[in-house]
């Protein structure tokens, strides 16, 4: 569904990708790791056509990103759903606005059946009841719950994640993987998290692939890359696994 | 040597921008004809250009006409041609002053909250998340303000001279003494369809230049102009200086074609 061939990308001389190649088939989720500044938001920027490659190729469902223009491209991406970092609600349109807005300007359904469409949503990633509030008067989780009903209210054949729980605290963090999990089973699309979030992560996962350095250092499944004895995979999993445990455990005696 | 490598560097950056921005100018044009049109969003941007700059045009434009007044009788009553105020409050408002600070005041009031919107959409990735969407961000964000501006901008700059003109009417007449008659016959018969024409030309050229440097600004804040608040701050000074200027120079221009 997804194939990135030796993807070259350079920000002021520095080469930032050197020559990733990677592939998701369809229906499976990956989840894209690896250090600060590693490249990886660079990455799906790059899937979804925002960003152009000074080398490689990015083929998504058989069509080539980097060269799609016009109507193409908006047809692939009619197809795409992105989950932004900090949400990218429009800060002056409320929570119903916002998961109404392409429905609206994409589709031909009246009023009543957006309407529908959209508490439907919304009752999914757990935001009845405020409907009406604008980005401004929620928390962070809300509005990355929000972010996502609007990312799935076309029903995307592709979901791209990128960092889905950054800036939450854990048990929050938790509860939206879990809810990409369970839109996963509802909707089967195909997908790529970037995520910090390890080991939690590995749950809802088919494939890991580590970037690092600019290149896919390692791509395996959940299990053996915990077990890998790759010595920059297995310093960078483990000490993130622990880290996470070790925040875990913190916050249950401040609790406590 | 590496003097001469830093100056053709640094030109090419500005020669690079400079396109960036004609192509910019031409993109608005060309969705402008391309439909559909976003005609609620029209709406609302002419609520906000033309409607909400009325009080401060209304405010500078009495002001203006009555300095005019009282300068102009100062100088034609040294020449015992006070009789000619109406014709000069008139031209220098229809031809000059009222396209000129209408469009100043348009910059500061709208083109500043212009800038700062899609500025704040840029670095929010609020304007990557339309495109995703396969949505065509000029067509929500830069055409409905051109057409609003288009529409706007003469309106605004005929309100400007009216009240110039009643401004000047207030000084030269029922505080200086010049006769109304005398005040109104005076500006019918040196005032020609061609100098109105001038200030409505200029008032839309005008228009295009604010809404081109401001969304120019505001669409590439965080590429061309840093990041952040800093950025937005940054792209928001450099819209309302740049459109400033552009609109001196541009009124010279055209002053001297339509002369």
């Amino acid at each position: 569904m997804i194939k990135i061939d030796g993807l070259y990308k350079l920000f002021d001389g520095k080469d930032v990708l050197r020559g990733v190649s990677l592939g998701v088939r369809k229906g499976e989720v990956i989840a894209l790791i690896g250090g600060s500044g590693s490249g990886k938001s660079v990455f799906l920027k790059h899937v979804v056509g925002l960003m152009k490659p000074d080398r490689g190729r990015v083929i998504v469902d058989g069509m080539d990103m980097s060269t799609l223009r016009g109507r193409d491209l908006t047809g692939l991406r009619d197809r795409l759903g992105f989950l932004f970092q900090g949400g990218a609600l429009f800060d002056s349109m409320t929570v119903f606005e916002n998961v109404a807005f392409p429905l609206k300007e994409k589709t031909k359904l009246n009023d009543k059946l957006i309407r529908e469409r959209v508490f439907n949503e919304l009752e999914h990633v757990g935001l009845s009841g405020s409907e009406y509030k604008y980005p401004s008067q929620i928390s962070g989780g809300m509005v990355k719950r929000a972010a996502l009903a609007r990312a799935l209210v076309m029903d995307p054949e592709i979901m791209l994640f990128d960092e889905p729980t950054t800036g939450l605290d854990p048990v929050i963090g938790a509860a939206i993987l879990n809810l990409i999990d369970s839109c996963h089973k509802r909707l089967s699309f195909t997908g790529i998290i970037v995520t910090h979030e390890i080991p939690k992560v590995f749950d809802i996962v088919d494939r890991v692939a580590m970037l690092h350095e600019g290149i896919i250092w390692a791509d395996d499944t959940p299990e053996k890359l915990m077990s890998s004895s790759e010595p920059i995979v297995h310093a960078f999993v483990g000490e993130s696994a622990n880290s996470s445990i070790r925040h875990q455990s913190g916050n249950t005696v401040v609790r406590g | 040597m590496n003097y001469i490598r830093t100056l053709g560097a640094v030109s090419l950056v500005y020669l690079r921008r400079m396109g960036v921005m004609g192509l910019f100018l031409l993109k608005t044009f060309f969705y402008v004809f391309v439909p559909p049109l976003k005609f609620t969003r029209v709406l609302k941007q002419i609520r906000f250009i033309g409607l909400q700059s009325t009080s401060v045009i209304l405010l500078t434009g009495g002001f203006a006409g009555m300095v005019l007044g009282f300068q102009g009788f100062y100088s034609l009553s040294r020449f015992g041609s006070d009789a000619f105020l109406g014709p000069m409050v008139g031209l220098s408002l229809i031809k000059e002053l009222g396209p000129v600070l209408s469009a100043l005041m348009v910059t500061g009031r709208a083109g500043s909250a212009i800038t700062a919107e899609i500025g704040i959409m840029r670095i929010s990735e609020q304007v990557d998340a339309l495109e995703l969407m396969g949505l065509n961000p000029y067509r929500y964000l830069i055409v409905p303000n051109l057409i609003a501006v288009v529409i706007s901008m003469p309106l605004l700059t005929a309100i400007f001279d009216v009240i110039g003109i009643l401004g000047g009417y207030l000084i030269g007449v029922k505080l200086l003494g010049v006769s109304a008659g005398t005040y109104f016959g005076e500006m019918a018969s040196y005032v020609d369809m061609k100098d109105i024409m001038e200030g409505i030309y200029k008032s839309l050229s005008f228009g295009v230049i604010i809404i081109w440097v401001c969304c120019y600004k505001g669409f590439y804040t965080g590429i061309f102009t840093g990041f952040g608040a800093e950025g937005v701050s940054k792209a928001t000074t450099q819209a309302v200086v740049m459109s400033s200027v552009l609109i001196l120079v541009w009124d010279y221009v055209m002053t001297s074609l339509l002369f």
